[in-house]
């Protein structure tokens, strides 16, 4: 399995430009709406046309601009899963399975009556997918697409439409169904946690652009760039002034940073810390600590959000134990960074 | 009272079998064209779609008497195009039933075409794409994907081309004339008997027209409602 995407496309405010080579079965796509991720995949899919470039999976030219290859997405053999499942209206979830299938009546009802069975479906075959829960019409969805028996399948925002609840369980669904699938799957997103939960290998995507890529848990360890380490979810940033191989000023939190081990890269403009990663200290403050003034806070169900007064402000989420230990000791004088949790970035 | 029950007992039925038929051919035309040509203008970019759009829904927009004008030049005898069609297939257009379709079928087929332009255009685009990348063929995903979706749409835009046909008066009279019991429409033979001060079987007619229309209204209602029936009643 592999798939190698090099493609540009004039879109309506940035020029999207993407390339990439991989050979991994899971690949997950960060970035914020409109970023041009969507666009990626229908090129993969052949509905929509990219200005120039090349297309290839599994060694197949699906499209190469410069011998004026584009191949039919009738022919592409990529499943498509669209964020409202596009299912036909007028066809029963037994005519949906059966749209795409070209071959005798016995075969067909054959092919249709699996997919019903895998996609735990049956009872529901003549049911219109208006007369369908959510998780109905994914299962149905997903149940065309495997009918096809595509090479490839992309996921175009599968959960973003779907309350809390729903959406824990529909990801739980679909990592379950696609287990043994052994094509390549690309999956969407622009949340961080779906796309850590299902991606091994990650591209970040900012205005048409991939910001970095790599191992999932690599790539959220070690962002490397601002907008990257936001979109995986790091709240807080600083500007940087770079003192030396172990030390630096963040300006923004007025934080003197002293590192032992990690060396800060030459080029870091930025230093990153995810709300969570504190640690809170009572006492006397020192280098990587952060003054503890709150300008504001809120309190959900089971984490205590604080908001510090800074040049620019910081986050503190504060979970469980911790709150236990600050409803004891009250609140704390310092909030410590700890060097492992550190981000440099450019 | 017994004037009427009279005037029924002799009535000559023709005028309205010729208006039905009419009707029914006009509309069976205009339904393919009408969606032939909203599919490829739906299709076209958006110059050649204003262009082409233009021309289809002039005939609607235009007092029939001018798309008579424009019939009759076409298709008259001492024309070239209605000289071809006589010489080489006997067709006669003028002074025919053939007018009749033909005058009814220019002026109801906009209402045909606009009503599927706008059914399909509502079309939910995902359901192409995704019937594409299922591998079905186009002609498959237009007959299988897009009518149906489209449905609703353009059962109403059928039903409002029937009744259009059903009262075109101004191109037909112009194209076909008016003979009894052949390019004789129910709108004519209002228009016809009023001259002579016929009020008694002017009013039969107008009587005959108003449940023919109430009908059609009601069958529409009964398509959208069906359409409707998610939404809220007040």
């Amino acid at each position: 399995m592999s798939i190698s995407l090099h493609i540009r496309k004039k879109l309506d405010t940035f020029v999207l430009d993407v390339s990439f080579d991989s050979r991994a079965k899971r690949i997950g796509i960060l970035g914020a709406s409109g970023c041009g991720k969507s666009m990626t995949l229908k090129s993969i899919a052949g509905i929509a046309t990219p200005d120039g470039g090349k297309i290839e999976a599994d060694g197949r030219v699906l499209f190469d601009s410069a011998s004026k290859i584009n191949i039919k997405p009738q022919k592409r053999r990529a499943g498509y899963l669209f964020q409202n499942y596009a299912l036909f209206p007028t066809m029963t979830v037994a005519e949906n399975i059966g749209a795409g299938l070209r071959c005798g009546k016995a075969e067909k009802a054959e092919r249709i009556g699996k997919m019903v069975e895998k996609f735990r479906l049956q009872g529901l075959e003549q049911r219109l997918p208006a007369q369908l829960s959510g998780g109905q019409q994914q299962r149905t969805a997903l149940a065309r697409i495997m009918a096809y028996e595509p090479d490839i399948i992309l996921l175009d925002e599968p959960f973003s439409a779907l309350d809390m609840y729903l959406k824990d369980r529909l990801q739980r669904e679909l990592a379950e169904m696609l287990e043994d699938y052994e094509g390549t799957v690309i999956m969407v997103s622009h949340n961080r946690d779906e796309i850590y939960r299902f991606s091994e290998e990650l591209l970040i995507m900012d205005q048409g652009k991939i910001e970095v890529c790599g191992k999932t848990e690599e790539i959220f360890a070690d962002p490397v760039s601002r907008t990257a380490a936001g979109l995986t979810g790091c709240k807080n940033f600083s500007r940087l002034l770079r003192t030396g191989a172990h030390t630096a000023l963040a300006l923004d939190w007025g934080v003197s940073v002293l590192t032992e081990k990690k060396e800060i890269p030459e080029d870091a403009e930025w230093i990153g810390y995810r709300a969570h990663d504190f640690i809170p200290v009572w006492g006397e403050g020192g280098v990587n600590m952060l003054k503890f003034e709150p300008e504001s806070s809120a309190r959900l169900p089971f984490e205590h959000n604080y908001y510090i007064k800074a040049e620019e402000t910081v986050c503190w989420f504060v979970q469980r134990e911790r709150l236990k230990e600050i409803e004891e000791k009250g609140c704390p004088d310092y909030l410590k960074l700890s060097e492992e949790k550190m981000l440099f970035l450019k | 009272m017994e004037e009427i029950v009279n005037i029924l007992k002799e009535l000559d039925w023709s005028p309205l079998a010729i208006t039905l038929k009419t009707g029914v051919v006009a509309t069976v035309i205009s339904f393919f064209l009408g969606i032939y040509a909203a599919r490829k203008v739906v299709k076209a970019s958006p110059g050649v779609k204003a262009v082409i759009d233009g021309i289809l829904t002039l005939p609607m927009v235009l007092p029939p008497t001018v798309a008579g004008f424009f019939l009759l030049l076409l298709f008259s005898r001492r024309r070239p195009l209605g000289e071809f069609l006589f010489e080489e297939f006997g067709f006669k257009v003028v002074q025919t039933w053939l007018g009749c379709i033909i005058a009814a079928t220019v002026i109801a087929f906009p209402l045909m075409y606009r009503n599927a332009r706008a059914a399909m255009e509502q079309v939910d685009v995902n359901l192409i794409y995704a019937a594409r990348t299922l591998g079905m063929p186009e002609y498959l995903i237009f007959w299988k994907v897009v009518i149906p979706a489209a449905g609703p749409g353009i059962a109403s835009g059928t039903i409002l081309t029937f009744a259009r046909a059903l009262g075109e008066y101004g191109a037909t009279s112009m194209l076909a004339g008016n003979i009894p019991g052949k390019t004789g429409t129910i709108s004519q033979k209002i228009a016809m008997v009023i001259q002579d001060g016929d009020y008694l079987t002017a009013g039969i007619w107008v009587a005959v027209v108003m449940i023919i229309a109430f009908l059609i209204i009601f069958l529409m209602n009964l398509i959208s409602g069906r359409k409707m029936k998610n939404v809220g009643r007040w």
